[in-house]
């Protein structure tokens, strides 16, 4: 379908850029200002899956539990309309020791409750818990893996490529990790522990993109003579279009499989990765390479003479 | 010649994709459900295996496949629900000393398990369980051990008759002892160095007084730290065992966190019960003669002499900081015993008053039993029950005030063992704190699963069919090599025993989605060759060898990232990280040589003219 394009990606680069900044600006005032909306994992508290054999009426769980002392209730349906999801906060007045316990409790005695007031069967599915202390470190746990993620990333391609390319990667990685985080904070879709590892997945998948385009575009600088820089980029954007939406499609196609056949605890992961993947098709071709060209890559940047190159060519 | 492979390569390749045929089948096998009983102390006899089976026959349970030896038998079933009934069965028919766990037995053929041939282990959100997340205190670990120091350090220079004017704790790694003269505290501290290896000594001048400071080094305190985490984790080892679970989990997680996993319970409450479950000692005073009645109880002592104990604790067991069996001077076995400073106190006050009576140790052990009892229809229901278990273990006159450490004597040598071991054992080395607690339900377990080989197959499915219609010959390759790249994965995780979880089932169906990349820009690539006119032939070697430096890369950076995750991540980040990372191993594998392999056999070594991998464009005269 795509065999031969002459796409002048390049010449729309500066609203590309413009598009991008704007979003990345929007993305990070909304960070500021909302937040994310974190679920259990980071913040704490106790939840409890609860499965109703009919539709739930979620205005009489609401009712059922303000009545008996759980004001504080939150609850949520997940995957389908007869699963829900109630959320406590920490009871504060119970010691820290004492609060798994409690906890561990709750479920059953919330799934008595609300099953004297349905006519449906009330199953308890599972509970969690976790502890304040917890959920603060594997925030931090996170944002340290993915600057360090970031960082090795980088020092691999400025010794495999150049330092140009690496910053070009390293800006679309950040590009797409500050937009995909935006718009969960934009839209208060829920970030949880599977939304953190789709985002360390999306350094994976979007970094792939861009290495592929990269590696072509220093081929293209090294054998074509002649050319300006932003049309030796062009011709690499266009040589690898192809590719580029043909892995994007089939990673689409698996992950919305997994949104809709893979069950609730995977959806959100789904959902995270299937932002990622689009934004990083997008910045692989318009951010990582504009980067390139407004460091002002050159041929003489690329001429070194590569002899592990040339002996990984050799390789099967 | 060109895109031939030799015959070795081809034969290696072979192998490999028997090896991964032969490693990942075992998981085709579904485990039976089944029972496995050992016993505390004694060895298991044929006289135990006719008992169960006669209990198991009254009570109308099928069961096959009985196996047993010196350590264990164990029994099989056709469900779960008759597995549930035996395990009750069971425990009415044995007595207490026996450990009835419910479990699952293997039913992959004996050469496969010779041959080290196992299933995957399925994560708790597969199978349903519970997970704890449990911190232990250090810095109540440190204190112990500093409050231990300073009753030591107390006592050596009373001994030493050296005068102090005071010493005191000023943190949990530090002790401060102040002397009035120099004199003194140098012999204090020649004294004290030969006593505490482990300690930095340190002088000081304040207020007209000569200070010695005691400190922990770095590594003792890292070295505490190890230690308690390790004594702890025993602990629950052992408690964990008393549940009856058949592959529990209790993992180290960081410097002071321990995982537990228990698969199958769906009772966290009971299970948080028996983690908390201590074994403790309770010291009480022999009763009066003429006591009233309710006012003691009576109880055995292990020579069989009975002995009426009373009511009122005179120390409890938490005031115990440690204990070991050593020998006393004409090598007779005891068992010394140090307190805390408060326990210290306690008991010498009450022995200085009491010297003359009897003293009575207690060992209390809590001890969970199933039950079977009626309910209002009359249904027969199942409960644990919970029971402390309370025994005499000592009974010894006061001969003087005991101080905060001393002995208990007239054991054997075995007994004295047994006793430090059941006491340490049954105490925590350092408090701990449920942090992180997880219940998933069988059904959620079940539904997690089925869901998520759901997506692995559709996701599949759709991207052969893809492949297939989009590269024809060559997409049939990269299928083969698809299929093949998964059976991999699975054999990989099942000869590491890695767990798969539901993240890791996800990192798998993603890497199937990114393994045919490499497959995608190989055959982009033939296929721009051919556009340029190059023959058929040269084109694939052409495209498999350019596209190798960019694949390499691409999954080099990959593989980077997943290795983060795995270092830094936990739980669900570093199962999705293992898959990954072995994801892109045997991709790499799979997709380059596996596809090249049947490529070489279908076109290679003969003349072709055209390639059947799906549309190119025909070559341009003008093309550069």
């Amino acid at each position: 379908m795509l065999s031969r394009t002459e796409i002048d990606f390049m010449g729309v680069r500066r609203i590309a850029a413009g598009i991008s900044a704007l979003l990345a600006v929007v993305s990070v005032i909304s960070l500021l200002v909302n937040s994310l909306n974190f679920g259990l994992d980071f913040t704490s508290g106790t939840s409890v899956r609860l499965n109703y054999s009919q539709t739930v009426d979620l205005d009489q769980v609401n009712l059922t539990l303000q009545q008996n002392g759980y004001e504080d209730a939150v609850v949520v349906t997940f995957g389908s309309d007869r699963d829900i999801r109630v959320l406590l906060p920490v009871d504060s007045s119970v010691a820290e020791q004492d609060q798994a316990e409690q906890a561990a409790q709750v479920g059953e005695s919330l799934a008595a409750m609300l099953q004297q007031e349905t006519q449906s069967q009330v199953t308890l599915l599972g509970s969690d818990y976790v502890s304040a202390k917890v959920g603060e470190e594997l925030a931090e746990q996170g944002g340290l893996g993915m600057l360090v993620a970031l960082g090795i990333i980088m020092v691999y391609i400025a010794v495999r490529f150049q330092f140009k390319f690496s910053v070009g990667a390293v800006v679309a990685l950040a590009h797409d990790l500050i937009i995909t985080l935006g718009i969960f904070s934009v839209f208060q879709m829920e970030f949880n522990l599977n939304t953190l590892a789709a985002m360390l997945a999306i350094i994976g998948y979007s970094l792939n993109d861009t290495i592929v385009v990269s590696d072509r575009i220093r081929e293209n600088f090294r054998r074509l003579r002649k050319g300006s820089p932003i049309e030796m980029v062009n011709a690499s954007l266009n040589q690898t279009l192809s590719r580029t939406l043909i892995t994007s499609l089939t990673t689409l196609l698996v992950l919305f499989s997994i949104l809709f056949i893979g069950g609730e605890s995977t959806q959100g992961f789904a959902i995270a990765l299937i932002i990622g993947v689009v934004i990083g098709t997008y910045s692989s071709i318009y951010i990582a390479s504009n980067v390139i060209i407004y460091m002002n890559v050159t041929r003489e940047d690329l001429m070194i003479p590569v002899k592990e190159g040339a002996e990984l060519d050799d390789l099967p | 010649m060109l895109n031939r492979y030799p015959l070795w390569k081809n034969l290696l390749i072979l192998f490999i994709v028997v090896l991964g045929l032969l490693y990942s089948a075992p998981n085709l096998y579904p485990d039976d459900e089944a029972i496995l009983i050992n016993n505390e102390n004694l060895e298991i006899s044929e006289a135990d295996v006719a008992v169960v089976e006669t209990a198991l026959e009254a009570a109308q349970i099928d069961f096959f496949g009985v196996v047993s030896d010196e350590n264990s038998m164990q029994f099989r079933f056709e469900d779960v629900e008759d597995q549930f009934r035996a395990k009750t069965v069971i425990e009415q028919a044995l007595t207490d000393d026996y450990i009835v766990a419910l479990n699952l037995a293997p039913t992959t053929p004996g050469w496969m398990q010779a041959i080290g041939a196992d299933k995957m282990n399925l994560g708790l959100d597969l199978q349903g369980g519970v997970h704890f997340l449990m911190e232990v205190d250090m810095e109540a670990a440190l204190e112990r051990r500093m409050e231990d120091n300073l009753s030591n350090v107390r006592s050596i220079l009373r001994e030493q008759r050296i005068r102090t004017r005071g010493i005191n704790l000023v943190d949990n790694t530090h002790l401060e002892v102040r002397f009035s003269s120099t004199q003194e505290r140098s012999a204090a501290r020649s004294e004290l160095i030969d006593n505490f290896p482990e300690i930095q000594f340190q002088n000081r001048e304040a207020n007209d007084l000569f200070l010695l400071d005691m400190r922990l080094t770095p590594d003792v305190i890292l070295q505490i730290q190890r230690d308690t985490l390790q004594a702890n984790r025993t602990t629950l080892l052992n408690r964990v065992d008393a549940l009856g679970v058949s592959e529990p989990t209790v993992q180290q997680q960081g410097a002071d966190r321990i995982v537990v996993e228990l698969p199958g319970v769906q009772d966290p409450a009971q299970a948080i019960r028996i983690l908390q479950r201590i074994a403790t000692l309770e010291f009480h005073l022999e009763a009066e003669l003429g006591a009233s009645r309710t006012s003691f109880e009576a109880y055995q002592t292990p020579d069989g002499l009975s002995v009426n104990v009373d009511n009122d604790v005179i120390l409890q067991g938490d005031r115990i900081s440690s204990v070991r069996s050593t020998l006393d001077q004409n090598g007779l076995p005891q068992v010394q015993i140090n307190l805390d400073a408060q326990g210290g106190n306690q008991i010498n006050r009450v022995t200085r008053e009491n010297v003359g009576r009897n003293m009575d140790i207690l060992l209390i052990e809590t001890k969970s039993r199933t039950i079977a009892s009626l309910d209002e229809q009359g249904n027969e229901v199942e409960e644990v029950e919970f029971y402390e278990e309370k025994r005499l273990i000592s009974h010894a006159t006061i001969r003087t005030a005991l101080p905060r450490t001393f002995v208990i004597t007239g054991l054997t040598a075995r007994e004295a063992n047994d006793l430090s071991l059941l006491i340490s054992s049954g105490s925590l080395a350092a408090p701990m704190t449920i942090v992180e607690q997880s219940v998933i339900g069988p059904s959620m377990g079940r539904e997690n699963l089925e869901a998520g080989f759901r997506g692995v197959q559709i996701a599949s499915a759709l991207v052969v069919l893809f492949m297939l219609l989009y590269y024809r010959l060559f997409g049939l390759a990269a299928n083969a090599a698809l299929i093949m790249n998964i059976l991999l994965i699975f054999s990989v995780m099942s000869l590491i025993g890695a767990t798969l979880t539901l993240p890791g089932i996800v990192g798998i169906v993603l890497t199937v989605g990114m393994a045919v990349d490499a497959n995608v820009l190989i055959f982009t690539r033939i296929r721009e060759e051919l556009a340029n006119g190059i023959p058929p032939q040269q084109a694939i070697d052409a495209g498999y060898n350019r596209a190798f430096t960019t694949i390499f890369d691409a999954n080099l950076t990959t593989f980077l990232v997943a290795v983060v995750l795995f270092t830094i991540g936990t739980g669900p980040v570093k199962g999705f990280a293992v898959t990954l990372m072995i994801g892109i191993v045997t991709s790499m594998f799979t997709a380059i040589v596996g596809t090249r392999a049947i490529v070489n056999l279908i076109y290679g070594g003969r003349s072709v003219k055209m390639l059947s991998i799906g549309r190119y464009a025909t070559p341009l005269p003008s093309s550069s």
